[in-house]
């Protein structure tokens, strides 16, 4: 805004959303904090905010006792695999749409997206039936594979609109100097494809990350993925607040740091270019 | 401009995501469809007929359904109520000048990225606990009772988690479309002698009303499906099973599939009410 701000109405514009940001972000302070305390400083009224002896027991703990490393392997496995399979199918999907429109080119976009309003209950049993059928339950396989459709449309839209973006002239160009198709993809798209590429890789890889039907349903001992690792906390373990933190804390961690990067792409990507 | 063989080239090149979308789409579909018109117990007998419409009868007589109708409202009601209002409000203290703006955000955005299991569980223990949750300890310091949260007022908690998980989505969405708002309408506004009130309701509210319909809308198709969240508090206890839940009970639990899948086409016929409604909004952008 162009006109002067007194920096009195500044200081306590900053302190009243310094508050706000901080209750917002306290549950997830809280667990990063209770994590590195002892189960007996975890429940202790009252509470013990920095003064108690900081602890990586906790850490150690979760790691033995459940082999977090598998966990994090199969969210990493499948929350990677996913994304990058779905990239793969939906970068020429979109490059198509965004640069050789046709006419059905718009209801095909709205008909992708419709797909994604499914509600997964509704064919949780026909899912659940064909991975036994295929001897998939159970499997990182069906689960990439799943949560590759369940993407599928925010990918093909994300990529769309960034590839709207890049000018149609350019590719005009390419074509006068000779340059066929794949040259055209290869040397003249995909580098200035790349950013929005990578915004579009990094959402999905955290919308898959934490996705919570699927992954809970599908998975038993050998496929699950944190989410699913997570939630057998919901038992008697749960009572063990320093290491259910600990394991919260390794849960999210990654992905509150991949998120935090993404923070522009996330309104486009989840408004499907409506809101920018 | 685009010639023949580029045309059949693109049409080529569609086609994995448009085959892989359509079989997605068809064949659970179908089956679901397929399923809710048998009397179909995988663990008493199997497929045992043609049911007609029996499932879909019995699906919305049976006395869990209206139930789940309300609870379902409920949340999604309660949650776009406090996501969309607070959101409006948390835009706009952003959209003010101070000091160290993107971590505030970065603070207020967190929450979105945390699993839903997580954040439901942290919120369960840790929090709402009556023994040792944050909030048992509160209540005692302040002389009161404490409450045990997830059985005494179920509602009102889920609620909370689920706002929480939200909020930062609805601000961000509502802070992009803030920040869009030419400030010269506001200063001659301002210039005119129009009052803070005034100004919001009648220039910020109406331009933001087209972002604040798209967060409802999309809001409201993730929120109808929302499961981890009641999966590891209350597992549908308490009065807080959703009509996911109930379907996913039918399903899975009771392995009542054909009336499990009725309950799904209903689900999906809600959705698709939804979702008509957010296609119209994006469509129409895809015009500009």
């Amino acid at each position: 805004m162009a006109r002067a701000v007194t920096s009195q109405r500044k200081a306590l514009n900053t302190a009243f959303a310094w508050m706000i940001g901080f209750l917002i972000f306290f549950p997830i302070l809280w667990t990063i904090l209770t994590s590195f305390k002892t189960e007996a400083q975890a429940i202790a009224d009252p509470p013990l905010f920095l003064n108690f002896n900081w602890t990586l027991e906790n850490y150690s703990v979760v790691q033995e006792r459940s082999d977090y490393m598998r966990f994090l392997w199969n969210s990493v496995i499948i929350a990677g695999g996913s994304t990058l399979l779905g990239v793969m199918i939906a970068v020429p999907a979109a490059w198509s749409m965004a640069f050789v429109p046709s006419k059905r080119t718009k209801d095909i976009l709205l008909w992708m997206l419709s797909t994604k309003m499914l509600p997964a209950v509704g064919v949780l049993y026909p899912i659940y039936l064909i991975c036994i059928e295929m001897g998939l339950l159970d499997s990182r396989a069906a689960l990439v594979v799943i949560l590759m459709l369940i993407n599928l449309p925010i990918i093909v839209w994300m990529l769309y609109t960034y590839f709207r973006e890049i000018p149609g002239e350019i590719l005009e160009a390419a074509r006068m100097d000779g340059a066929g198709l794949r040259d055209e993809i290869l040397y003249v798209l995909t580098p200035m494809a790349i950013p929005g590429i990578a915004s579009t890789i990094l959402l999905n890889f955290i919308l898959a990350w934490n996705e919570a039907f699927w992954t809970l349903n599908l998975t038993a001992a050998n496929a699950a993925p944190l989410t699913a690792f997570i939630a057998s906390y919901s038992s008697p373990e749960g009572l063990f607040y320093a290491k259910l933190s600990a394991a919260s804390t390794m849960a999210i961690a990654p992905i509150l740091i991949l998120g935090w990067f993404s923070q522009k792409q996330l309104v486009r990507g989840l408004t499907f270019g409506a809101v920018k | 401009m685009a010639t023949q063989h580029s045309r059949s080239a693109a049409r080529f090149m569609m086609a994995p995501a448009v085959v892989l979308l359509l079989g997605w789409m068809l064949v659970p579909l179908g089956m679901t469809l397929w399923f809710s018109f048998r009397r179909y117990l995988p663990l008493r007998g199997g497929d045992l007929g043609w049911a007609g419409f029996d499932n879909y009868v019995r699906f919305v007589t049976s006395s869990a359904f209206w139930p789940s109708v309300q609870t379902t409202l409920v949340i999604v009601g309660g949650v776009l109520v406090i996501t969309v209002g607070l959101g409006i409000l948390l835009a706009l203290l952003l959209d003010q000048p101070m000091w160290g703006q993107g971590v505030v955000r970065i603070l207020v955005i967190a929450p979105y990225f945390v699993m839903p299991t997580v954040s439901a569980l942290v919120w369960k223990n840790m929090f709402m606990d009556p023994t040792n949750g944050l909030f048992a300890h509160l209540w005692r310091l302040f002389g009161a009772e404490p409450i045990a949260w997830l059985s005494e007022v179920p509602m009102t908690s889920v609620v909370m988690i689920v706002s929480w998980q939200w909020l930062p989505f609805a601000t961000l969405i509502l802070l992009t479309a803030v920040q869009s708002l030419d400030s010269e309408q506001l200063e001659a506004a301002e210039m005119d002698g129009a009052s803070p009130l005034s100004r919001f309701f009648y220039i910020i509210l109406p331009h933001l009303s087209r972002a604040i319909t798209i967060v409802i809308l999309i809001q409201t198709i993730f929120l109808l499906s929302i499961f981890a969240e009641i999966f590891v508090t209350t597992g549908g206890a308490f009065g807080t099973r959703t009509l996911t839940y109930l379907i996913y009970q039918r399903v899975l639990e009771s392995q009542n599939v054909g009336l499990g899948s009725a309950g799904g086409v209903y689900a999906i016929i809600l959705a698709n009410i939804v979702a008509i409604f957010l296609m119209r909004i994006v469509g129409k952008n895809l015009d500009r």
